[in-house]
């Protein structure tokens, strides 16, 4: 029981740091259009990202893999029901990555122009569709004894939107907050005013989604059930009123933080709603796959916590030392020197 | 075509892709290391030249390599969705640690390294290269030690009607797994080697950076033969595997069919595997493959005729997938050892008939890489997990039409991304490493700018 409770949460904790950490890659990837007025430009905000965004993808693979590792029915159930949005998002991201990689290899406008095009696709698909995805989850999916009987059109309901939609303005804030921190001048202020309009609309939508999983989905009930869980709720409000306030007192990196902060804790409002269920079924209770139900043995639970013990901390200090070594602001011309991939 | 087809095709399509670009960027992660090390050491500026021009080309294959593995990880659930679930507490842990144990720090620190160049002293850029090559290695230990469970697996126990973990030691001390390691990664290498010889060998026909690629080649040439005939060695040990745990396998490698003592291996050999027997068996060698297989001329050597048809793999293409890649091995010890003795003696620049041939042998390491996991993987079947799972019992309940559009997708997306990455990869290796410099952004030095001292 508290083996798998344990692993329930490292469970949410992985998707969350990936939403947390690839987030603002996906961001910049989004706003490339809007804010990559010039190739200076675009070259200095995909510079932004460029060492870091492969460590952050990891998070992803990670996630997936604990998925398989801890709750092997759940991976199975999850991901053959979710097919179509999954492979979508596993196309975008290929071609995300590949746009990165690719766009300074040949010195040329209209190739850039492609692969810049290909960017803007492989970032908004995938945290549009996991937002989907994850919202479907916490409203339960067309589940039975038989398997499952949505398709992608059943996933595109209002809840479901509302969550893609949400996910998209969480990632362009993020990822506005992180250009701003990581650049400087019109650049800076421009990614500092997007982020200003992105979190009106963002506070909108959070709103609209907490007020619809109220009535859509069965979420609440955790919380009702112990009231001291609310406090994840609220630190997601607090932090997305504090994003503001750094944000207006011009202390970008904190801006930043608060906005990772907001995005942890909408992860674990889900996730701690969801609990015990993992894969909640919105006809029949009873096909619902539970952390207790579809864990996989003690044995593997506790060698995959052992492992995760030693191998994450690990990972934290060395992606920490990375994230150090590359704080500092992008300038142009470092961008133009031709460093990177 | 039914789900199970299209799974499979849409499996093998993913992997044969993802395995084009891996063994490139396991056996460079490491020749890079080893430059800049030299680089360090020695302080001359030509190791430095040489790692940043082999790491352009590790990058093309690094980008395509890591976002095509990662559809593979997720195919297992979409797909595979039976499989996952019956094994899952046993194969999924191994999923779990390669991408926590080893691709955080291969994805971490190539960041650190592409974007690192001025940022770090040369001894943390070393450093960080080098931590690129253990991480690439590392994680397809894991990888392959998660496939040698599938080959022969071990350390669990049949509980709550699904694969469950008994014992994680015997699971990571696997034997097939270990073999398995040993031979990919010596695949690897010499596909490596050979890029590394045949690019070398195309500047060097044309005389330029001679003394880049000068080095280059010659450390190929010594990777190509060490892990060419390691792969001789290696993979007779891996048949002798083989046969004691994957008897269908081992008879369908020499389309072997009736089951005896000192059981030959014929030269020429063709299946009728609808007859159950060969159709033409010329020029035995007797007793050689109970010889191979065991170590003895009177072992018997199970044929197929002794498994029902329903539990035979595919005899054709397990058969000449195997001699072809065989034949191959053979031909990587010939050519790199030639070459040896002519770097040794001296005579290379008289035979640039020799240049020419190893450039042209680049795609044959490729090729007979991908034979490999034809064996491996055609070979095994009709299992998914040999003895354990049938492969027709692991597929997802999902429609085949998903599956089939996304087929297409893979098939399009891949051959556009492959013919992207193998154009941007000629067009990096033909144009040769920057010209020298002294210092950063510093003039050229006349050193090596066009030729140089060979």
């Amino acid at each position: 029981m508290t083996l798998q409770t344990v692993w329930c949460f490292l469970w949410g904790l992985l998707w969350a740091v990936y939403l947390m950490t690839d987030g603002f890659d996906l961001g910049i990837g989004m706003l490339l259009p809007f804010l990559g007025r010039d190739e200076t430009r675009r070259r200095t905000m995909v510079h932004a990202m460029g060492p870091l965004w492969n460590g952050n993808e990891v998070w992803l693979l990670t996630a997936g893999g604990v998925t398989f590792a801890a709750f092997p029915a759940v991976y199975a159930a999850m991901f053959s029901a979710l097919y179509a949005p999954l492979m979508l998002i596993l196309f975008a991201l290929i071609v995300r990555g590949i746009a990165v990689e690719f766009r300074d290899k040949v010195d040329s406008p209209g190739w850039r122009a492609l692969w810049d095009r290909v960017l803007l696709v492989g970032s908004l698909l995938p945290i549009l569709l996991l937002g989907v995805a994850f919202a479907n989850l916490f409203r339960g999916l067309l589940l039975d004894q038989s398997g499952y009987h949505g398709t992608l059109i059943s996933l595109l309901n209002p809840y479901g939107l509302a969550g893609g939609v949400l996910f998209v303005l969480m990632a362009t804030l993020h990822g506005a907050l992180w250009l701003a921190a990581k650049t400087s001048g019109d650049l800076q202020r421009e990614a500092a005013a997007c982020a200003g309009k992105t979190w009106v609309a963002l506070l909108i939508v959070a709103v609209i989604f907490l007020a619809a999983t109220w009535f859509d989905t069965p979420l609440y009930r955790n919380y009702l059930a112990q009231p001291v869980l609310f406090l994840v709720p609220l630190l997601a409000v607090a932090a997305l009123l504090a994003t503001r306030v750094f944000l207006a007192q011009g202390k970008l990196w904190p801006a930043w933080g608060a906005s990772a902060v907001t995005i942890v804790a909408v992860t674990f409002f889900g996730v701690i709603g969801l609990f015990p269920n993992m894969l909640m079924s919105r006809t029949d209770p009873s096909a619902s796959l539970t952390a207790l139900n579809a864990s996989s043995s003690p044995l593997t639970l506790t060698i995959m916590l052992t492992v995760v013990a030693i191998f994450v901390p690990l990972v934290l200090i060395y992606q920490g030392w990375a994230y150090r070594l590359f704080a500092g602001q992008v300038t142009e011309e470092e961008a133009a020197a031709g460093e990177g991939y | 075509m039914d789900v199970l087809l299209l799974s499979r095709l849409q499996f093998a399509a993913a992997t044969y892709f993802h395995f084009l670009f891996v063994p490139v960027t396991l056996g460079l992660s490491i020749f890079i290391a080893v430059m800049e090390t030299l680089y360090v050491r020695r302080g001359d500026e030509v190791y430095r030249r040489a790692a940043r021009f082999w790491g352009k080309l590790f990058l093309i294959n690094f980008a395509v390599g890591v976002v095509t593995g990662i559809t593979l990880e997720f195919q297992f659930g979409t797909n595979w969705a039976r499989y996952s679930a019956y094994v899952g507490d046993v194969f999924g842990s191994l999923l779990a640690i390669e991408a926590t144990a080893a691709f955080f720090l291969e994805s971490t620190f190539i960041g650190v390294w592409a974007f690192g160049w001025r940022k770090l002293s040369p001894k943390a850029h070393a450093f960080a290269a080098w931590m690129v090559a253990l991480g690439t290695n590392l994680s397809a230990l894991w990888i392959l030690t998660a496939n040698g469970w599938m080959q022969h697996p071990v350390g669990y126990v049949i509980r709550n009607g699904r694969a469950e973990l008994a014992d994680f030691l015997p699971v990571i001390t696997n034997p097939t797994a270990l073999l398995k390691i040993a031979h990919t990664l010596s695949g690897a290498y010499v596909q490596m080697a050979f890029l590394v010889a045949g690019i070398s060998a195309y500047h060097l026909l044309r005389k330029q950076h001679e003394d880049l690629f000068g080095k280059s080649f010659r450390a190929a040439l010594a990777i190509g033969l060490i892990f060419a005939f390691v792969q001789l060695g290696e993979g007779h040990m891996h048949a002798m595997e083989v046969a004691r745990t994957q008897p269908t396998k081992l008879a369908a490698l020499e389309s072997h069919w009736r089951t005896g003592t000192h059981a030959p291996i014929f030269v020429f050999a063709w299946p009728d595997e609808a007859a159950g027997r060969n159709a033409v068996e010329l020029l035995p060698l007797p007793s050689l493959l109970s010889i191979l297989s065991f170590g003895r001329p009177d072992a018997e050597v199970r044929g197929l005729g002794d498994f029902p048809a329903t539990d035979r793999p595919p005899v054709l293409i397990t058969f000449g997938a195997f001699r072809l890649m065989v034949g191959l091995g053979m031909y990587f010890i010939a050519i790199t050892a030639l070459g040896n003795l002519l770097v040794w003696r001296g005579w290379l620049a008289r035979y640039p008939l020799f240049l020419k041939v190893m450039l042209w042998s680049i795609p044959l390491p490729y090729l007979a890489n991908a034979l490999g996991w034809t064996v491996a993987e055609v070979g095994r079947q009709p299992w998914i997990v040999y003895g354990l799972m049938r492969t027709s019992d692991a597929v997802s309940a999902i429609d085949a039409t998903q599956v089939a559009m996304t087929l297409v997708g893979f098939v399009i997306l891949y051959s556009l991304l492959g013919l992207t990455g193998f154009w941007l990869g000629i067009r990096a290796a033909v144009a040769g490493p920057e010209p020298a410099v002294s210092g950063d952004g510093a003039a050229p030095s006349s050193a090596d700018a066009k030729g140089g001292p060979a």
